[in-house]
């Protein structure tokens, strides 16, 4: 016991001090609040950030004449004059548009043109489309004998407020929210599987060529080796994602005190204190972080936490015991492609399915049955526990993941403690499995 | 001190070890000999508890080898090598407390290893800055660094450059004097029979030969002599002579040398007897065979492949 920690205690340290993980810890947080400032950024300040978009439009037609609807971020003049008085405004200034409609008969409008010194923008484009439609579509029903009054009454717009029925009564659940947390998490653990999974065979790989392998198990045995380096490697990555939440919300907070407006940071505390209440009171239903707080509050985080840092731990335990097999049957990186092959399969299946078909059929057979196999289970489960899973079956997919995680551990071991001695020639899957056998 | 019971390995393709049983003195220099393939790294790696043997036993000091004796053991393997990133001085300590030694002690003794083999300044040095004969040294103070009673040594000299071959050698004699037994695992013989007191030979997963090293050469005498003479002896092979064959003749400024093998269990006294009349003795020298003809010839006669450097 005292060898194994001390063997964890040199993977854990070893791997701390390299310069590539302090520089890792500190870009990430930086990465993360860049990517959180830009869509911050986006949500608060949207298109008032360049100002509304100024749309000339040449309508030789004269159909589509004070039809246009304006909001906040395009603004439409008509122009009776020419096509090049009106490009010559659109080269002087930087949000100009031209529109330009020739005269059409019925119906049926060509060779729409939509000008600017930029490329416009696609949905900038694709929302115009939608308007010159709608007018096209308007100007046929009331020809048709429709009258504007119902024409306006057609116009509904539906949304869904997706319910959970539990013993508590009605709960407000939002798939939007459960969609992300799962996937947010389901990514997490993919990830993490694979950088330390693949780090613990790199690290298995360097004892086999520095050729140190013999002298430490003449020490300890292979086992203790093995696992020594799974948990220290693990601790590493658990260090590695503290510190970058940790260091996330302090430069998140720092950077929040010194560039926002104090208006605009009101309004986030506002946001985040009272999430359900603020989109009522203020009745700014379109405002999209309130939304995002408001479905946040719907998904039960204490479960999702504590499970995943469960199936992120079952996960990775249970791979890089194959990844550290795998090590050990090789002399160097380039000779683990033939066996990374089958082992990474499951796991980007098991992604693939999980972001294409269990997050829309979180309880169908398949996807149960996938969130018990131990080798799909923690990235599959991860999607279906926001949606809510019955405790029988979280509980059963959980013991299975650990008698899973103890079936590969001790058939890796097996083939780690034979392979870590063979030099110089190339293992096959044949020769693993005689491994397995040897006393 | 060790003493190896029937030992049996296979492994899928190939028996490693077949029934092999030696006896290994406390306190001796033991020569494990054979050509590469043979099985001493296999009997090795289960003297380590690396490998586990099919059948048979090890007793260390009269109890069953167990996970208890490790730390009693100092293993240099002929695969080695060091952590390329680690310092060196911690490096040390690590593999010293993987022998159960408490931190503070490894350090005390780490110290003194440093200065004996002057290497104190390399402390904060990384493996990858040092040159391959300055790994060796480090390489050896990890392995004795926890005093161990047996002292295992796999083609220790492989890669070795001279001068540490000296040092290494000096400092592993020393450490016999103090009472360590050491195993030596070679194909290489010059070193052999100026270091061992005994020997083991395997080939083929047998063990073919074992005893003290003065007994064998002493038993595969081959009833051979060098004379050395002034005069001239005429050649005196064939029916005219039924005492001996002349093997080897040569001559320098001052002598006249022949090798001869006597015939018929005849004595060095017959060949005197025989030789008198014609010349002048100036010595008579029995020729005791090197280990290396005795390994050779017993890896031959048991249809061994021999190391390239050796044939």
């Amino acid at each position: 016991m005292n060898k194994i920690l001390l063997i964890i205690g040199r993977e854990y340290l070893t791997r701390v001090r390299k310069k590539s993980f302090i520089i890792l810890t500190i870009v990430v947080p930086l990465l993360i609040m860049l990517m959180y400032g830009g869509i911050f950024a986006l949500v608060v300040k949207g298109d008032e950030l360049s100002g509304p978009r100024n749309v000339i439009v040449i309508d030789e037609s004269g159909v589509f004449k004070n039809k246009l609807k304006e909001d906040k971020t395009v603004k439409f003049s008509y122009l009776d004059g020419t096509i090049e008085d009106a490009k010559k405004i659109v080269k002087s200034g930087d949000n100009a548009y031209l529109l330009y409609i020739p005269k059409f008969e019925g119906y049926q409008p060509h060779n729409i043109e939509l000008m600017s010194k930029k490329q416009a923008g696609l949905g900038f484009s694709s929302n115009i489309e939608n308007q010159l439609e709608n007018v096209i579509r308007d100007k046929k029903l009331t020809e048709a004998g429709i009258e504007q009054k119902v024409l306006d009454n057609l116009k509904t717009t539906v949304s869904i407020d997706t319910k959970k029925l539990t013993d508590k009564g009605e709960e407000a659940g939002s798939s939007g929210a459960a969609f992300g947390v799962g996937m947010a998490a389901s990514i997490l653990i993919y990830m993490f599987i694979f950088l330390y999974g693949v780090q613990v065979m790199r690290g298995v790989i360097e004892e086999k060529t520095n050729r140190i392998i013999e002298v430490i198990i003449s020490s300890v045995r292979p086992f203790q080796l093995m696992m020594g380096k799974i948990i220290g490697v693990a601790l590493v990555g658990l260090t590695q994602f503290l510190l970058w939440v940790i260091l996330t919300f302090t430069i998140g907070s720092i950077a929040m005190k010194a560039l926002v407006p104090e208006d605009t940071k009101n309004k986030i505390e506002q946001m985040q204190k009272n999430p359900g209440g603020m989109s009522k009171a203020t009745q700014q239903a379109d405002n999209p972080a309130a939304k995002v707080f408001e479905a946040l509050n719907t998904v039960p985080l204490g479960l999702i936490l504590g499970s995943f840092i469960f199936y992120f731990l079952g996960g990775y335990l249970l791979y890089s015991a194959i990844f550290a097999a795998i090590g050990s049957a090789v002399d160097n990186e380039t000779e683990t492609q033939q066996f990374m092959m089958p082992v990474t399969i499951p796991l980007i299946f098991a992604f693939i399915f999980s972001v294409n078909f269990v997050v829309n059929n979180p309880d169908s057979p398949i996807s149960f049955w996938m969130s018990m196999i131990p080798f799909f289970s923690p990235v599959v489960m991860m999607v279906r526990i926001p949606y809510g899973v019955a405790p029988w079956e979280l509980a059963l997919s959980m013991a299975l993941l650990v008698a899973g995680f103890f079936g590969t551990v001790w058939l890796a071991a097996r083939i780690y403690r034979t392979g870590i001695l063979m030099y110089g020639k190339k293992a096959s899957w044949k020769e693993l499995g005689k491994w397995l056998f040897y006393r | 001190m060790l003493s190896i019971r029937n030992i049996v390995k296979q492994y899928a393709n190939h028996t490693a070890l077949s029934g092999v049983s030696i006896e290994i003195e406390k306190g001796s220099v033991f020569g494990l000999l054979g050509p590469n393939g043979a099985g001493k790294t296999s009997l090795i790696r289960i003297i380590n508890q690396i490998t586990a043997p099919d059948s048979g036993e090890i007793y260390f000091n009269g109890e069953r080898l167990s996970q208890k004796h490790i730390s009693k053991i100092g293993y240099l393997p002929e695969e080695r090598g060091l952590y390329k990133k680690m310092e060196i001085g911690e490096q040390v300590l690590y593999l010293a407390q993987l022998k159960d030694l408490s931190r503070s002690e490894a350090l005390s003794r780490a110290k003194y290893w440093f200065e004996k083999l002057e290497i104190q300044d390399w402390w904060h040095k990384k493996v990858e800055e040092l040159s391959k004969g300055m790994q060796q040294k480090v390489q050896f103070v990890a392995t004795v660094m926890h005093k161990p009673d047996l002292l295992i040594l796999d083609e220790p000299f492989s890669g070795f450059d001279p001068i540490n071959v000296d040092i290494i050698t000096r400092e592993i004699l020393e450490l016999n004097k103090q009472g360590t037994t050491i195993i030596f695992s070679t194909h290489r013989m010059e070193s052999v029979e100026e270091l061992c007191d005994s020997i083991a030979l395997i080939n083929k997963s047998h063990k073919i030969l074992d005893g003290r090293v003065k007994e064998i050469r002493y038993n595969y005498r081959s009833n051979s002599y060098k004379v050395s003479y002034k005069g001239n002896l005429p050649y005196l092979n064939g029916s005219a002579n039924n005492i001996y064959d002349q093997l080897n003749h040569s001559a320098d400024d001052l002598h006249q040398h022949i090798t001869v093998k006597l015939k018929n269990e005849h004595s060095a006294n017959d060949l005197l007897k025989f030789l008198l009349p014609h010349i002048n003795i100036e010595g008579l020298e029995e020729i005791i065979p090197s280990m290396h003809d005795i390994f050779i010839s017993k890896v031959k006669e048991t249809g061994g492949i021999l190391p390239a450097e050796l044939q």
